[in-house]
C-alpha cells in the first residue's frame, strides 16, 4: 500500500518555440515512512516532477497522467483542494530557504499562521506548537528565535526553520528539492541526520530530489535515477549505487572522484552534456554519450522493466557485456 | 622557491554600521610552479576574500603577497603589467564573470591587445589555439556567451585567462555551479593545464572531494585563519586538525552504504565577534582549558606540515603525529 | 488516465516567462505611429494643404472636406498647423532629451566613476532638481528665461538631466563592480578602457529606455509650457498653444481636439516603444539565441 503513487508522469511547458516535454512519462511509487531518491542532473526533469505534484508548475503548463496520493488523485483536484492537503498531508521544503521563507515575517508569525490555517489553533496553542518545532528542529533559544527574521539565521538555520514549517501538521509525507545542495557540507551533515530522525520518530516519507549521490547514499532506501525526463533506473539504494546497471549510472559514479584512485588518474568524464529539454535525441535519450549503445538504443525509447528487483531502461546490460 | 606566496595576510571589510570585520586575519599560503594548491573551507572562513588579495582585487591591512619574486599591489588606475598580468582569477560564476554583450572572441583577445603580446596579425591565430587549449569548438569566437553552458563558460573564462601567459591561476570555487559531466571534465582540464604548461593553480573549493583528488597541497581554513596545511594525501588520510577532521568524516560517500556523515555541532561564529582563544574551540571535541584562553599559531611540522592546535604543541615525547593520532585522528580515508 | 491542462502559479526560483507575443502589438503599433509622425514632420510641406499662417479662410469653420479639422478663429485650417506643429514638436523634442542625455549621463558617470566628495556634490545638485515638481520649475526657469520655445526647451533639459544623472551613476556603480569588469582590469586594461569597453555597452540599453520614454514627458511638458503661453509664440503652429486657443472658443471643439490627439498619439507610441526596448533589454524576457545544453 503506498502513500505516493505516480504512473505515466508527463509535462510539459510553455515556451517561446511552443510546448516543450520536461517530464516524459515517469513512475514511482514511495510508501509509508520510506525515503525515497530522486537523483538527476539538470534538465532530467526532477525537480518539475516534484512541482506538478504541488501544482507550483507555471501557467499554460500541461500535465497528464496519474497522481494518487493516499488514493486520492491530485491531479483532479481544485487548487483549493490541494492546498488543503499541501501543508497538512504533504509537505515541500526548497533548495534556498532565503527564498522560500517570507523575509519581512518574523519566524514566529510564520510558523504559527502556517499552524493555525491548517489545525485550527488559538494563538496561545499555536504558539507552543511552535516551539515545540523549532526545539525539534533544534533551533537553539526558540523563545527568541520567534521574535527573529529569516535573515538574522545562516544557510542551515533557516532550512531547519523551513523544514519545521513544513513539519507543522505532522504530514505523512515531506518532498526536499535539494535541500542541502547550498549548505556546507558539515551543515548539510547536520540536516540529513535532522531528516533521518524526523523519519524515524515521525514515520514520515521522504522524497528527496538532488544531484548528490553522496547524499542519496547516505539516506535514502530507494532511488530513481532520472535522465532528461524519463526514469532510467531504479530500485534499492545499496543496490544501484553498488551495482549500476544501466550505463548512465555507472557514468555518473565513475566520474565521482574515488578515495583510493590513483592521483595522477583523470576523472572519468561523461563526454558531451545532458540534452535541454526539447532536444532529447530519438530512441535512448543517453545514447549520443553512452560507450555501450547499439543501433537499437537510436530508434526505441528502452522501457522500464523488472530485472533482478530494479527497474531498468536499458536492454544492453553491461555486467553482462563484461 | 614559491611563485606564489602569502605571508600572515590580513583583510579587513567594512559592514553596514560601520563594524571593522577582519575577514582574513593572518593567513599564509604558497603556490608552486606546476602544482594545484587547494584551498578549502566552508562559509565565513575568508577563502575567497584571500583569493581576492591573492591577486590585487582587495588591499591587505597587513601582510605580504609576492609574486615571481615581486609585491602585488592593488589594481589601480592604470592598467596592470604585463608582468602582474600574469597572476590571474577565475571567478565562481561563468554566468557573470563575463560580459554579455561582447562576442567570446573579442573577451578572449583582451590580454593580447591590452597587453601587447601578440602582434594584430597573429591574434585570431592565438585566439583559434587557446580555444583548442580548453576545448572550446573554433566557431565560439563569434558566439555570445549566454548561448554556452556553465562549463563552457568556465572554459571560456580560464582561456581568457591563458592569453595573459600567466604563470599562476586563483580559481574561486570554478566547479560550483557546474553538474558532475561538467565538474568532472573541468577538473581534468585543470590538471592537464597545470602538468602540460607548468602553471601554479590555487584552487579554491568547497568541494572536499575533487581538492583531494586534484590539488597537491591542500590548506584548511576556519573563520579567517588556516588551520592545516599539507600535502593532500597525508593530511587526508591523517587530519591533525579537528576541524580538518570534522570536515572529512561530514563527507557523504556514494557507496550505498546508508552510513550517516558526522555532524558537527555548532555554527560557525561570526567574524566580527570571533571566539577567544582557539576559533574553532566550542566546536571542538577535544577543546581543553588552554583553547579558550590562548589562540594557537602555525606551527610547522615534519613533512612540510603545519597545524594550528594545542593538541599539537603539548610539549612530549613522540612526533606529533603519533601524538596526534591517539589523540585526534583515528583513519580517514 | 486523467488529463488536464493545469494553471499553476508560478513556482519559487522559476523564471516566468512573459509571454513576447503581448509585447510585440504594442511595440508595433508604437513603431508605426512615431514613424508616421517623423514622416509627416519631413514631408510637411508637401502634405499639408495649406499654408499653416495663413489666415485666408472663412474663419471657424466645422470640419469638413474641404477642410479635414476645419478652420480656427483666424481663419487658418487646423490641418495645416498640425501637420506643421510636428515639424516643432518632435525635432525640439528630440533635441532636449539628447541634451538632457548628455549632461546628465555624464554628471551621473562621473559621479559613480570617481565617487567620493565629487559624487556627493553631483548627486545633490539633482536632488535639487528632484525636489521641484518638473512643470512648476519649468515654467519659472521659462518665465525667468522669457517668453519662446528655445527658453522652453532650455527649461525642460534643466528639468530632466537629473533621471539621467541617477539612472548612469546607479549604472556605473553596479557595471562597474561586475566580475566580468574586474576581470578585464586584471588582464591589463586600465579604469578608462573598462570603462569604455566593458561598462558602457552595457549601460547603453537602460539609457536607450529611459530616452525613448523620456520624449514623451518632454513633449507633454512643452506642449504644456506652450499652453501656458511660455513656450512656442504665436503665431507659431505648436500643438500645445493651439490646445491653449482652443479651451478659449470651447464651442468651436475641433480647434483644440485635434492637436490634443496629436499630442496623444505622439505620447504614447514613445510609451510603447519605450516599453518593449525595456523588454528588449532586460536579459529575463529579452530576445534570447537558443541556449544549447
Amino acid at each position: 500500500m503506498s502513500l505516493l503513487d505516480v504512473e505515466g508522469l508527463r509535462v510539459r511547458l510553455q515556451t517561446a518555440d511552443g510546448l516543450v516535454t520536461v517530464v516524459d512519462g515517469v513512475d514511482y511509487r514511495v510508501g509509508p515512512g520510506e525515503v525515497f531518491g530522486i537523483a538527476g542532473e539538470s534538465g532530467s526533469g526532477k525537480t518539475m516532477s516534484m512541482l506538478a505534484l504541488l501544482g507550483l508548475l507555471p501557467d499554460g503548463a500541461v500535465v497528464e497522467g496519474d497522481i494518487r496520493f493516499e488514493d486520492r488523485d491530485l491531479l483532479a483536484l481544485s487548487p483549493t483542494q490541494l492546498r488543503d492537503i499541501s501543508g497538512r498531508d504533504l509537505a515541500m521544503v526548497f533548495q534556498d530557504p532565503l527564498t522560500s521563507l517570507h523575509p519581512m515575517l518574523s519566524v514566529g508569525l510564520q510558523l504559527t499562521e502556517h499552524v493555525r490555517r491548517h489545525l485550527g489553533l488559538d494563538k496561545r496553542a499555536a504558539e507552543k506548537r511552535a516551539l515545540e518545532l523549532l526545539e525539534e528542529v533544534r533551533i537553539p533559544d526558540g523563545e527568541a528565535a520567534l521574535h527573529a527574521y529569516p535573515h538574522q539565521f545562516s544557510g542551515g538555520m533557516r532550512q531547519r526553520i523551513a523544514i519545521a514549517i513544513a513539519m507543522a501538521c505532522r504530514p505523512k509525507l515531506l518532498i526536499a528539492d535539494e535541500p542541502t545542495t547550498a549548505l556546507d557540507v558539515t551543515v548539510q551533515a547536520g540536516i540529513l541526520r535532522l531528516l533521518d530522525r524526523l523519519r524515524r520518530e515521525n514515520g514520515l516519507a521522504v522524497v528527496l530530489v538532488t544531484h548528490d549521490l553522496g547524499v542519496m547514499s547516505a539516506i535514502a532506501d530507494r532511488v530513481s535515477i532520472f535522465y532528461a525526463g524519463r526514469v532510467v533506473e531504479s530500485g534499492p539504494a545499496a543496490a544501484i549505487l553498488q551495482q549500476p546497471r544501466h550505463p548512465y549510472t555507472r557514468a555518473l559514479l565513475d566520474a565521482l572522484p574515488h578515495p583510493e584512485a590513483a592521483r595522477d588518474q583523470p576523472l572519468v568524464a561523461i563526454p558531451g552534456a545532458p540534452p535541454s529539454p526539447g532536444r532529447t535525441p530519438p530512441g535512448c535519450a543517453f545514447n549520443p554519450r553512452c560507450s555501450y549503445a547499439r543501433e537499437s538504443c537510436l530508434v526505441e525509447v528502452p522501457p522500464l522493466l523488472e530485472v533482478s528487483g530494479r527497474q531498468l531502461a536499458c536492454p544492453v546490460d553491461p555486467l553482462a557485456a563484461r | 622557491m614559491s611563485v606564489l606566496e602569502l605571508r600572515d595576510v590580513v583583510v579587513d571589510y567594512e559592514r553596514r554600521g560601520g563594524l571593522r570585520v577582519r575577514a582574513v586575519a593572518g593567513a599564509s599560503l604558497s603556490v608552486e610552479s606546476g602544482q594545484i594548491a587547494g584551498l578549502v573551507g566552508e562559509s565565513g572562513c575568508g577563502k575567497s576574500t584571500l583569493a581576492r588579495a591573492a591577486v590585487g582585487l582587495v588591499k591587505t591591512v597587513e601582510g605580504s603577497v609576492v609574486f615571481e619574486g615581486s609585491d602585488v599591489t592593488p589594481l589601480g588606475r592604470r592598467g596592470r603589467s604585463r608582468e602582474l598580468a600574469r597572476l590571474q582569477l577565475v571567478f565562481q560564476n561563468p554566468y557573470s564573470s563575463l560580459n554579455p554583450r561582447r562576442k567570446v572572441g573579442s573577451q578572449l583577445a583582451d590580454a593580447l591587445t591590452t597587453l601587447g603580446l601578440v602582434p594584430s596579425s597573429e591574434r585570431a591565430g592565438r585566439v583559434r589555439e587557446l580555444c583548442e587549449l580548453v576545448g572550446l569548438p573554433p566557431g565560439a569566437v563569434d558566439r555570445f556567451p549566454h548561448e554556452f553552458s556553465g562549463g563552457q563558460r568556465q572554459r571560456i573564462a580560464i582561456a581568457r585567462t591563458l592569453a595573459a601567459e600567466p604563470s599562476v591561476i586563483v580559481l574561486d570555487e570554478p566547479l560550483a555551479s557546474l553538474d558532475a559531466s561538467a565538474q568532472a571534465q573541468l577538473a581534468n582540464l585543470l590538471v592537464s593545464l597545470s602538468r602540460d604548461l607548468g602553471l601554479g593553480l590555487l584552487l579554491i573549493s568547497h568541494d572536499l572531494a575533487i581538492v583531494r583528488h586534484i590539488a597537491d597541497s591542500v590548506s584548511v581554513m576556519y573563520l579567517g585563519l588556516m588551520v592545516e596545511t599539507g600535502a593532500t594525501r597525508p593530511l587526508w588520510e591523517h587530519p591533525l586538525h579537528p576541524y580538518s577532521e570534522a570536515l572529512i568524516k561530514a563527507i557523504p560517500r556514494a557507496d550505498g552504504s546508508g552510513v550517516l556523515p558526522e555532524a558537527l555541532p555548532g555554527e560557525v561564529p561570526d567574524p566580527g565577534h570571533p571566539p577567544a582563544g582557539c576559533r574553532f574551540h566550542p566546536r571542538c571535541p577535544y577543546a581543553f582549558d588552554r583553547c579558550r584562553s590562548e589562540d594557537p599559531p602555525l606551527l610547522e611540522l615534519a613533512d612540510n606540515r603545519s597545524v594550528a592546535c594545542w593538541l599539537q604543541s603539548e610539549t612530549a615525547s613522540g612526533a606529533p603525529a603519533e601524538r596526534a593520532q591517539l589523540v585526534a585522528g583515528r583513519d580517514v580515508y | 488516465m486523467s488529463t488536464i491542462a493545469l494553471r499553476g502559479r508560478a513556482a519559487f526560483g522559476l523564471r516566468h516567462r512573459v509571454n513576447p507575443g503581448l509585447r510585440q502589438p504594442l511595440a508595433v503599433i508604437g513603431a508605426v505611429i512615431a514613424v508616421a509622425w517623423v514622416l509627416i514632420a519631413i514631408f510637411a510641406p508637401l502634405i499639408a494643404p495649406a499654408n499653416p499662417l495663413a489666415q485666408t479662410f472663412t474663419p471657424s469653420m466645422a470640419p469638413s472636406w474641404q477642410h479635414l479639422f476645419g478652420t480656427d478663429e483666424l481663419g487658418r485650417d487646423v490641418l495645416s498647423r498640425v501637420i506643421y506643429g510636428a515639424r516643432v514638436t518632435l525635432p525640439i523634442g528630440i533635441l532636449i532629451v539628447l541634451f538632457a542625455a548628455a549632461i546628465g549621463g555624464s554628471v551621473g558617470a562621473i559621479a559613480g566613476y570617481f565617487r567620493g566628495p565629487i559624487d556627493g556634490a553631483f548627486m545633490r545638485s539633482a536632488d535639487l532638481v528632484f525636489a521641484f515638481p518638473p512643470i512648476i520649475l519649468a515654467m519659472v526657469v521659462a518665465a525667468v528665461l522669457g517668453r519662446s520655445l528655445q527658453n522652453a526647451a532650455i527649461a525642460i533639459v534643466i528639468v530632466a538631466w537629473p533621471s539621467y544623472a541617477r539612472v548612469m551613476r546607479g549604472l556605473v556603480l553596479t557595471v562597474g563592480d561586475s566580475e566580468y569588469v574586474q576581470s578585464a582590469r586584471l588582464l591589463g586594461a586600465s579604469a578608462r578602457r573598462a570603462l569604455l569597453r566593458d561598462v558602457l555597452p552595457n549601460v547603453a540599453g537602460p539609457i536607450l529606455v529611459l530616452m525613448t520614454l523620456d520624449l514623451a514627458t518632454a513633449i507633454l511638458l512643452l506642449s504644456g509650457l506652450s499652453f501656458l503661453g511660455l513656450g512656442a509664440q504665436p503665431p507659431q503652429p505648436e500643438w500645445g498653444s493651439m490646445v491653449a486657443d482652443g479651451t478659449q472658443y470651447f464651442q468651436w471643439w475641433w480647434m483644440g481636439t485635434f492637436p490634443g490627439l496629436a499630442i496623444f498619439t505622439v505620447v504614447l507610441a514613445f510609451n510603447f516603444l519605450g516599453d518593449s526596448l525595456r523588454d528588449v533589454f532586460d536579459p529575463r524576457t529579452g530576445l534570447r539565441h537558443n541556449e544549447t545544453a
